[in-house]
């Protein structure tokens, strides 16, 4: 008998784990478990241990199972005709009992699986249950305390979930715009923005990506220095200053002359290298603009918004000091710091001057190329200065978007459209609104004889074509578009513009033909086209025109939007 | 902006030829391009043609650098040599002094360079002649005087200056507004 047997020779421990064992089969047919037991015996085989519990073995002599020993079997509770010691009887009873326990417990055990899964599915169903959207009461609720982030921010992500699967996860009665509304009153208090303008980040990327740019826009970008190559190579550069101590990586693959600090144990701006030019604190997302207009060494570039100096001293290096650069910036203050920079770096093929942009080209013209990197908003560099959180507005957009058409007119006004290598306009901003970007380009397309060129960066995401009400020229797919949430750069914008022809595309009246391309003198209706090939006009022109242009964009605007768009894709 | 007059043309030349001495000549026929100075506000500039004639139709008012600065003239009418003037003069330096890493950093805040920073020497400086200091890596760090002739620099005990401070690429953090 296996029970005997165990009940002699082993231990109670492994008569508990053996009815543990059969109690498994017990749930099956309770009756049957010695059966089953006795059969899984020989199949097990081969340890000694077992051969000792294997009883069929014992009684049949070969192992085999046969049915002669039937009388055995006992039937839980009676006991056979086989003689049963008192020993055995207590065994069994013994047994009866380690089974019941054993019983219990598996009936324990199932019942608590049960009660777990009944619990799954009632926490799952909660989950299910629909977040609940505070309603203006409950809100008002809220007025007497203070409510802490973590709710907030409980909050934002569950109505960024419903809105994400809004038709399943809203609740009766309360629309869209009420999520969206609460949204962005929580965002507000949570990051410190000012409403207006976390409605205008909902407006360009998802709820969930704008919640991450807003993330991104607490945390610092990684510190960036360029190589001065007028001074210093890459690789010397970089093996000094781990030298001092001094934690650094090359930027990346698109760049040469960028190395990104991790952690320094000296200040990096302060190091010997840094005083004798070797290098200048630079962001990744700044060389970019520089990189696009690729200046080449002998050529004419002006910089119109140069302070402090980092893309000033970025285009004298790729010039190798020859050629010639003027750098432009309208506050003598900041223009300073220019100047202190071009002298570190040991620039030589600079002029420092103090104008407005919009000065040019009166006070300096025929350009082969210009970079304009606008003064802005700065809602892409909020890492950098958490004020503007509190301080941009939508008015303050507006205003700057206007600045940025008057110079960009000027910009483009100022280079030679018969350049032999360049008639290049460069034109970025550090904002990722669209107000100040695709639309500033949009409408230079339709002032200027200018198309987009591909802005010969690597990455980044392309340019809007279209934004709510307002479409723009296809071929703004080839400006770019960084967010520190995506590129772990500044947010930035960088558009590269071809200068076709000196031709103004309005003022159709008094338009001088003085020269006119092979294509033959076009008309007035070319006005509306941003197309290419239309007839020179008179350079001297440019500057009185600059001014009239300036003043008429409010009405050319509304022109070139709604109007252009159709012939824009009608023609296109 | 205009061309230094004959007298400001000497005392700039006499300055100069303290660092660099008969090298002058080669600050005007710069073998790529023909430069020449300009005055601007009492500051010298150091101006290659090509850039002279762009900036031609500049309003000088509102030109606030060409080229390289090499300093201004003072109230009493003597020339000074700003640090800016660095990269030019080490090219053509005459007398060199190499500093050790020890003190680097002292004559970077703006002190002079005492026997125990001098790593190496031009022989036959003559005692106050104009200096470039140099770190062991050839990098330039600025100028000064040679407080005494090398013979006598090489008996002098360890605390004794060896260069006299005038100039050091410190001063771009320490004094930015003179820079411009």
């Amino acid at each position: 008998m296996a029970k005997k047997r165990t009940g002699t020779k082993v231990a109670k421990g492994s008569a508990a784990s053996k009815s543990a064992r059969s109690s498994k089969s017990n749930a099956r047919a309770p009756k049957r478990y010695e059966d089953e037991e006795s059969e899984e015996e020989p199949s097990s085989g081969g340890s000694p241990l077992q051969a000792s519990m294997d009883d069929s073995d014992d009684d049949s002599g070969n192992g085999a199972f046969t049915d002669d020993n039937k009388g055995w079997l006992k039937i839980k509770g009676n006991k056979g005709p086989d003689g049963d010691d008192e020993e055995d009887e207590e065994e069994d009873e013994e047994m009866d009992e380690i089974e019941r326990k054993a019983m219990e417990i598996d009936a324990e055990k199932e019942l608590e699986a049960k009660e777990a899964q009944e619990e799954l599915q009632r926490e799952r169903s909660d989950k299910n249950s629909k977040f609940h959207l505070p309603t203006a009461e409950e809100l008002a609720l809220d007025d007497d305390r203070v409510v802490p982030p973590s709710e907030l921010r409980d909050r934002i992500e569950s109505i960024i979930s419903v809105l994400s699967n809004f038709k399943f996860d809203r609740e009766e009665g309360r629309s869209r715009s009420d999520y969206t509304t609460q949204l962005e009153a929580d965002l507000s208090d949570y990051f410190g923005y000012l409403p207006e303008l976390i409605a205008l980040f909902l407006k360009m990327l998802s709820p969930r990506e704008a919640l991450e740019f807003l993330d991104a826009s607490d945390k610092p970008r990684p510190l960036v220095i360029r190589t001065n190559t007028l001074k210093a190579r890459r690789k010397d550069l970089a093996q000094a200053l781990i030298k001092r101590g001094i934690n650094l990586d090359p930027l990346s693959n698109w760049s040469k002359v960028g190395l990104k600090i991790y952690e320094s144990t000296v200040p990096v701006g302060a190091t010997p290298e840094y005083l004798a030019g070797h290098y200048m604190l630079q962001s990744a997302a700044s060389m970019c603009p520089v990189m696009s207009l690729s200046p080449l060494p002998g050529e004419r570039v002006l910089d119109m918004s140069a302070a402090p100096g980092g893309k000033t001293t970025y285009i004298a290096q790729l010039m190798k000091n020859q050629g010639v650069v003027v750098a432009n910036d309208l506050k003598s203050e900041r223009q300073k710091a220019t100047v202190a920079n071009l002298h570190r770096l040991g620039v030589r093929n600079v002029v420092a001057v103090c104008n407005d942009g919009s000065s040019y080209p009166k006070v300096m013209g025929n350009f082969d190329r210009v970079l304009l990197d606008a003064p802005c908003s700065g809602l892409g560099v909020i890492s950098r200065d958490q004020s503007i959180k509190v301080q941009r507005t939508v008015r303050d957009i507006e205003r700057t978007a206007h600045l940025q058409k008057k110079l960009l007119l000027a910009a483009v006004d100022s280079v030679n459209a018969k350049s032999k290598t360049g008639g290049i306009v460069v034109y970025s901003t550090c904002s990722v609104s669209v107000q100040e970007n695709e639309q500033v380009v949009q409408y230079m397309l339709g002032k200027r004889d200018v198309k987009l060129v591909d802005a010969g960066l690597p990455f980044g995401q392309e340019g809007y074509t279209r934004y709510q009400e307002r479409r723009f020229h296809p071929s703004l797919k080839m400006t770019r578009r960084f967010y520190p949430h995506v590129h772990n750069m500044d947010g930035f914008y960088v558009a590269k513009f071809k200068k076709i022809s000196n031709r103004k595309l309005e003022d159709t009246g008094k338009e001088e033909e003085e020269e006119e391309e092979e294509k033959g003198g076009k008309g007035s209706k070319k006005k509306k086209r941003v197309e290419e090939e239309v007839e020179d006009d008179d350079d001297e022109e440019e500057g009185s025109d600059v001014e009239g242009s300036a003043g008429e964009f409010g009405s050319a605007e509304l022109v070139i939007d709604d109007d252009d768009f159709d012939s824009a894709g009608g023609g296109a | 902006m205009r061309p230094l007059t004959i007298d400001e043309l000497k005392k700039l030349f006499e300055k100069l030829s303290k660092y660099i001495g008969k090298n002058v000549e080669h600050l005007l026929k710069n073998p790529s391009e023909a430069h020449a100075f300009r005055l601007q506000k009492d500051r010298v500039y150091y101006v290659s043609e090509s850039l002279i004639k762009a900036s031609q139709s500049l309003p000088s008012e509102t030109i606030l650098s060409l080229g390289t600065c090499f300093g201004k003239f003072t109230k009493s009418k003597n020339f000074k040599l700003h640090i800016t003037a660095l990269d030019v003069i080490s090219k053509y330096a005459l007398y060199k002094v190499w500093v050790k890493p020890s003190s680097e950093m002292q004559f970077l805040y703006g002190n002079n360079v005492p026997k125990s920073g001098l790593g190496r020497m031009t022989d036959e400086v003559p005692q106050y002649g104009g200096v470039v200091v140099l770190s062991m890596n050839d990098v330039p760090l600025g100028f000064g005087v040679a407080a005494q002739s090398t013979g006598q620099c090489k008996e002098l005990e360890p605390t004794g200056n060896v260069v006299l401070h005038q100039g050091d690429v410190g001063e771009y953090l320490r004094t930015e507004d003179d820079i411009y």
